[in-house]
């Protein structure tokens, strides 16, 4: 077996590529939907939280939160109805596994919906799915059909009694509606602008009612892990991250595309072995993991194995699993522009340390690049970077400093080069 | 939008099929970003009529449903090109050249972005990552996705949408 094959452990990829995802039969004969029956007929909704809290699998669309007390919360909370969302807008840069998942697997992530309803007692659920993912909605809004005609959805599901269906919701272009309370303000038909919390989705969601809200491959893991059990889940993996992650290679790397690996592979084993190194003879200069929010890690750092906390450890995160990989012909500078870029481009303009900040931070950038700044620019960039860190309102605003404070404390002769006195020294 | 928004001057015909896409979602609390995205989908844009009959017969206030319309940057109240292009400018596609993809565009159409061609047929703009990096640069073309983007793949992509200019490429 080549190395790119021997890393690579398969749980939520187990079934794309290998059956037709646009027949539940399929799905049903490679063991689909067993999972659902176990839970409805043989287990209690305490039970099933249960064995998702004793798993250790923590929620896969970013921040990592542990799937079972997020369930536990939601089943605790009053309220009446309750909701489940699946949070498909995936719009992190250099991500798509939660594409590939809908469009390989769509089955196993109803399932997963289906076995979340059930244990914290939701009556519908919501599929928000980005905008621009035209394949992906056709795919699972055909998957929901047939598990709607084959009795996995609807009422009396399996002949146990619980009813539970899921309405397909398009986004229309707008990265802060992955946050997940703007993703509730933008089903409600508002502007994609995030809430204050508290109050948390799991007691006010949508509409007010708890909510339980979890990414594609988040859910994507619960069918194995209620079929297998939790120890066979916290046999992969690392003890406080179990499990696999599916990582989305980009950049300057020989095989781009998607993986999956046990958490804990070293970022080395992925660049080098899974993605087959650096294209045409560079050598590697910094990975940006967790998508444009996360740290900018140098070669120094290869060996850091990726899982949850390590990364914190180093200022950066694990974030969607994505993975850009940046060779020595690229400027930090130019590197961090387009990040910079980005969120400018996405801040949904609702407080100001993020509206005012990420135009800030990118005229910044841009002042550097243009060789104008001065070693004070970069002091008012750092203090900027604490300010919105500690102020913003929600995740977009206080990650977004994150590439250039790890930027800075990495590759800081970088900017330095660029500065205005420098640049005329090397100049004259 | 005009200040003081005067009554709807929508063809019979629109209105009817505005109707037609509210009563789809009669049965759904607050679709209102369903019904502009589907709105959206037959007319090309949103026009102020439309925003103006659509927050009427949802009893929804008109600047609700402008802000609305005006956050998502895949909802245009403007009318654009018969062709609709996105180019990707997030960091992975960066990296892998997306400036330059940006200038063949821009050279091919002899627009900016955010521009439409003089003839109506091309309007240009730049997109965050379109979850296709793994073919970067790529780009979208109305709803279709390019990706490992050249100039010289960008010029004879462009060439044959404007040949095309009435039946639609497939
Ligand atoms: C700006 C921003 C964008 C986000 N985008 C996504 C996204 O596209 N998909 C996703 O699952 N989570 C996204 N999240 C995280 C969600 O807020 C939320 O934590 C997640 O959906 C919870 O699911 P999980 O516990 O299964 O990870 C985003 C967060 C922030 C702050
Ligand atoms: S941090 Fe940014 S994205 Fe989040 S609420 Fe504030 S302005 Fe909006
Ligand atoms: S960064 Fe361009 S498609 Fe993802």
């Amino acid at each position: 077996m080549n190395s790119y094959l021997r890393s690579q452990k398969r749980v939520v990829l187990r079934n794309c590529g290998q059956i037709d995802p646009n027949s539940i039969e399929e799905y049903i004969s490679s063991g689909g939907y067993r999972a659902l029956k176990r839970a409805l007929l043989e287990m209690e909704p305490a039970a099933v939280v249960q064995t998702v809290k004793d798993s250790g699998l923590r929620g896969r669309g970013g921040a990592g939160f542990p799937t079972g007390l997020k369930w536990e919360f939601a089943a605790k909370a009053e309220g009446d109805p309750k909701f489940v969302i699946c949070n498909a807008d995936e719009g992190e840069p250099g991500t798509f596994k939660d594409r590939l998942i809908l469009e390989g697997d769509p089955h196993c992530v109803i399932e997963g919906m289906v076995i979340a309803a059930y244990a914290v007692g939701a009556s519908k659920g919501y599929l928000y799915i980005r905008g621009e993912y035209g394949q992906s909605y056709e795919t699972i809004t055909n998957a929901l059909k047939q598990a709607r005609s084959a009795g996995f959805l609807g009422n009396d599901i399996a002949g146990s009694g619980f009813g539970f269906d899921i309405v397909v919701r398009s986004g229309a272009g707008a990265y802060v509606c992955g946050e997940e309370t703007a993703l509730m303000e933008s089903i409600e038909g508002k502007r994609g602008e995030s809430r204050v919390k508290p109050p948390y989705p799991t007691d006010k969601g949508l509409w007010g009612y708890p909510t339980v809200i979890n990414n594609v491959e988040t859910l994507a893991n619960i069918p194995p892990i209620i079929e297998n059990g939790a120890d066979w889940f916290r046999q992969i993996g690392t003890p406080t991250s179990p499990g696999t992650k599916v990582f989305t290679l980009t950049g300057d790397v020989m095989n781009r595309g998607l993986v999956e690996v046990p958490m804990g592979t070293t970022l080395r084993t992925l660049v080098f072995d899974v993605g087959g190194g650096i294209p045409r003879g560079r050598k590697f200069k910094m990975a940006q993991t967790g998508g444009s929010s996360g740290g900018c890690l140098p070669a120094s750092l290869l060996d850091i194995p990726l899982d949850f906390d390590s990364l914190r450890e180093v200022d950066s995160s694990l974030g969607s699993g994505a993975l850009l990989i940046v060779d020595d012909s690229h400027c930090i500078v130019d590197v961090v522009k387009s990040f910079m870029h980005f969120f400018e481009h996405e801040s949904c303009g609702k407080c100001t340390p993020c509206r005012e900040g990420t135009y800030r931070l990118a005229r910044l950038v841009e002042k550097i690049e243009d060789e104008e700044a001065t070693l004070a620019d970069l002091d008012v960039l750092s203090r900027l970077c604490r300010v919105m860190e500690r102020s913003c309102l929600c995740g977009l605003g206080q990650a977004a400093p994150k590439p250039v404070l790890t930027t800075l404390k990495y590759f800081k002769e970088e900017y330095l080069v660029h500065l205005r006195d420098q640049a005329a020294s090397k100049g004259a | 939008m005009n200040a003081c928004s005067t009554a709807p001057t929508l063809s019979t015909e629109t209105d009817k099929q505005i109707d037609r896409v509210i009563e789809e979602y009669k049965d759904e609390p607050s679709p209102l970003l369903e019904i502009l995205n589907e709105v959206q989908h037959i007319f090309g844009y949103l026009s102020d009529d439309m925003l103006i009959a659509i927050s009427e017969k949802l009893s929804i206030p008109t600047s609700q449903v402008y802000g609305v319309a005006t956050f998502y940057s895949l909802l245009s109240t403007r009318p654009k090109g018969k062709h609709i292009i996105r180019v990707c400018e997030s960091a992975p596609c960066h990296v892998m050249g997306s400036e330059s993809v940006l200038r063949a565009v821009k050279d091919e159409l002899g627009i900016d972005l955010g521009e439409t061609t003089p003839d109506g047929l091309f309007t240009l703009e730049s997109t965050s990552c379109l979850g296709i990096c793994s073919v970067g640069p790529a780009m979208m073309v109305n709803d279709r996705v390019f990706g490992n983007l050249t100039r010289e793949k960008v010029r004879l992509i462009l060439r044959r949408y404007a040949k095309d200019k009435e039946a639609s490429v497939s």
